[in-house]
């Protein structure tokens, strides 16, 4: 699924415009759709890559999760060509990004957080130039530009002026762009950023459509609901650096056993019921004054419920709730990198913004 | 579910042609044109002020102005035309830059189109409306009492030269646009050669009545030298030795820009 690969430097790393074949007898096979291995990109004083290796296997999603200024947006940015990275390499279908950026360009689509879509002309004129600019014949891209916008349901607004669209379309006028070359391996940068509820749950429906036909995917996301729903592969990328990867169920293995949660009354108790329970784990409690939280993983489920609602109870502090819960992706990410991801509800706050970017 | 997406990898890119470039080419050009027709509210600007300035220098400032050997209105129209072609092309900075920032420019760079599209698609999208402008002022020039006075082969050669140095700044002001990569900074980066090419040349006064620090520069400046061989062709006479020079200038600017340009696209990502 998702592993760190350390390229072995046998086999092609001379032939520039060769697969990366890895089938005998001129049998060709192609098994990982994206290999990076030990990309670094640095910005000024700003090492917004820091030896990021990964792989995408081909027909698989694997999500890229953290939060802004991670490095996902750099990471898409020199996958699709579009930037050079400092040291590392990285691979599309067996292509090196460097040496064969032209070969790349016609196997992979892109769809980012802003809308690449040409705002004085109609959704069917742009996706025509899209596929005309892949090289379709004009029959072609004139059914297929009709195609996509019947699947985007945009058929009523296709011959408007993108400029009359609402966010949620133009958004999908951007994907059904990256998607006119019918292309085996797509690039999905914050697809879902700043969408309604609705609309997220539409994009995410046809994304799983496109994995079903074969295609694979890399997304980038903020949201754990995201990558859990959609990704076979979750890597988490904070500060540059790769600071876990795996499936959603290996990552949340990985924090071992369950999460105690307390809630307090008066959010005065919230240090001193911390301080109570901090002997039933091996690591520091979090406190949520927002929420009067107190959370901890804990291994043994039951017996530390018992003991520490004892404790609590011992230690004379009123409590709203207490319990325990397989941890949720985002305390994998806590864990993983100290702050936590955006939620849905900063999404509908953020929604509309472009002042969201990545780095 | 795997096999199939093996299989879709595998599948080959086709290579370029020059017949692809082209067709490239002329959908970016159709793109543009699409956006430029979709704007006429800047289109019509970019007619109304060289129109602004003919009457200006017609019927305000020319009474004043005494050209020696020629009628003002014959001397100052040619450089009115010059002057449409040039205030035509600060919408190729306008338009690069507002490329860039809306990430379209990402989009292209990620298609497997000719990589030289994206600004000639451009460029020529803009010298039609610099004609079109052009086309608009000759007229206006007619109304207001200029006539071409020679025969019909040198006067078109006449507009062909306009056209050229229209084409050629138009690439100036791509490389403004790709280097300056801000719309509103776009807009005012063009205004400046701009006015120095056209205020400080022999397009609406002789350069001789220039302060003598000045005349070297306005005399040999490009859009000087394209002017006079213009006027020379309008009027008849003999050819003068400026227009092999003028065409100098126009083919060393066009090439110069557009490697500058080419190499700013490139890096305009990054």
């Amino acid at each position: 699924m998702v592993t760190t690969t350390s390229m072995d430097d046998s086999g092609d790393r001379g032939s520039s415009h060769e697969r990366d074949w890895n089938g005998h007898g001129g049998h060709a096979v192609i098994t990982a759709a994206v290999e990076v291995d030990g990309m670094s990109k640095r910005f000024g004083s700003t090492l917004a890559l820091d030896n990021v290796s990964l792989s995408v296997e081909a027909g698989r999603v694997l999500a890229l999760l953290g939060p802004n200024g991670a490095g996902k947006t750099t990471l898409i940015r020199i996958l699709t060509t579009l930037l050079a990275p400092d040291s590392g390499r990285a691979r599309i279908a067996g292509l090196d990004v460097q040496r064969d950026p032209k070969a790349i360009r016609s196997l992979i689509g892109l769809a980012g957080q802003y809308a690449s879509v040409d705002e004085m002309l109609t959704g069917r004129e742009n996706l025509e130039l899209v596929g005309l600019l892949y090289h379709l014949e004009r029959s072609e891209y004139r059914r297929r530009a009709q195609d996509a916008l019947e699947r985007m349901t945009l058929t009523g607004a296709g011959d408007k002026p993108v400029k009359t669209y609402s966010g949620g379309m133009r958004r999908r006028l951007d994907l059904a762009a990256s998607l006119i070359g019918r292309p085996p391996i797509l690039f999905l940068d914050e697809p879902t950023t700043g969408l309604d509820p609705r609309t997220r749950n539409g994009l995410w429906q046809f994304i799983e459509e496109l994995v079903a036909e074969g295609t694979t995917v890399l997304l980038t996301t903020q949201y754990m609901e995201e990558a859990e729903h959609l990704a076979d592969g979750i890597v988490v990328l904070d500060t540059g650096c790769v600071v876990a990867q795996g499936t959603a169920d290996e990552l949340k293995d990985q924090l071992g056993g369950d999460v105690l949660e307390i809630r307090v009354t008066d959010v005065a108790d919230l240090e001193r019921a911390a301080t109570l329970v901090a002997e039933f784990g091996d690591v520091v409690p979090r406190l949520n004054p927002d929420l009067k939280e107190v959370s901890l993983p804990v291994k043994g489920s039951a017996k530390v419920l018992i003991a520490a609602g004892r404790a609590l109870d011992d230690g004379g502090i009123a409590l709203d709730d207490l319990g325990i819960r397989r941890p949720s992706l985002d305390d994998v990410f806590l864990s993983f990198t100290g702050h936590r991801t955006a939620t849905g509800e900063d999404a509908e706050v953020g929604g509309g913004s472009v002042g969201g970017s990545d780095e | 579910m795997s096999d199939l997406a093996i299989q879709r990898l595998s599948a080959q890119s086709t290579s370029m042609t020059p017949e692809l470039a082209l067709r490239d080419i002329i959908g970016m050009t159709k793109r543009n044109l699409l956006r430029i027709i979709r704007t006429p509210q800047l289109l019509a600007m970019s007619i109304a002020q060289p129109a602004i300035i003919l009457l200006l220098f017609r019927y305000v400032l020319g009474g004043a102005i005494h050209v020696p050997g020629i009628n003002y209105v014959d001397y100052v129209v040619p450089g009115i035309f010059l002057e449409a072609v040039l205030i035509g092309g600060m919408t190729t900075s306008l338009a690069l830059a507002q490329d860039l920032q809306a990430g379209m420019i990402d989009r292209f760079r990620s298609l497997p189109m000719a990589r030289s599209a994206f600004l000639a698609g451009r460029t020529l999208a803009d010298i039609c409306r610099s004609m079109l402008a052009l086309a608009f002022i000759i007229g206006l020039g007619l109304v207001v009492g200029f006539r071409f006075n020679n025969n019909f082969g040198s006067c078109l050669a006449g507009i062909g030269l306009i056209i050229l140095f229209g084409y050629a700044f138009i690439w100036v002001y791509a490389a403004v646009g790709l280097a300056v990569k801000d719309p509103q900074t776009a807009q005012v980066a063009a205004i400046l050669p701009m006015f120095v090419l056209f205020f400080a040349s022999s397009a609406v006064v002789p350069v001789a009545t220039m302060p003598g620090w000045l005349q070297p520069f306005a005399r040999n400046q490009p859009a000087s030298v394209v002017i006079n061989s213009v006027r020379a062709l309008f009027e008849g006479g003999p050819l003068s030795p400026d227009l092999w020079q003028a065409i100098a200038w126009c083919l060393g600017i066009l090439a110069v820009f557009f490697v500058v340009s080419l190499n700013l696209y490139r890096k305009a990502a990054a």
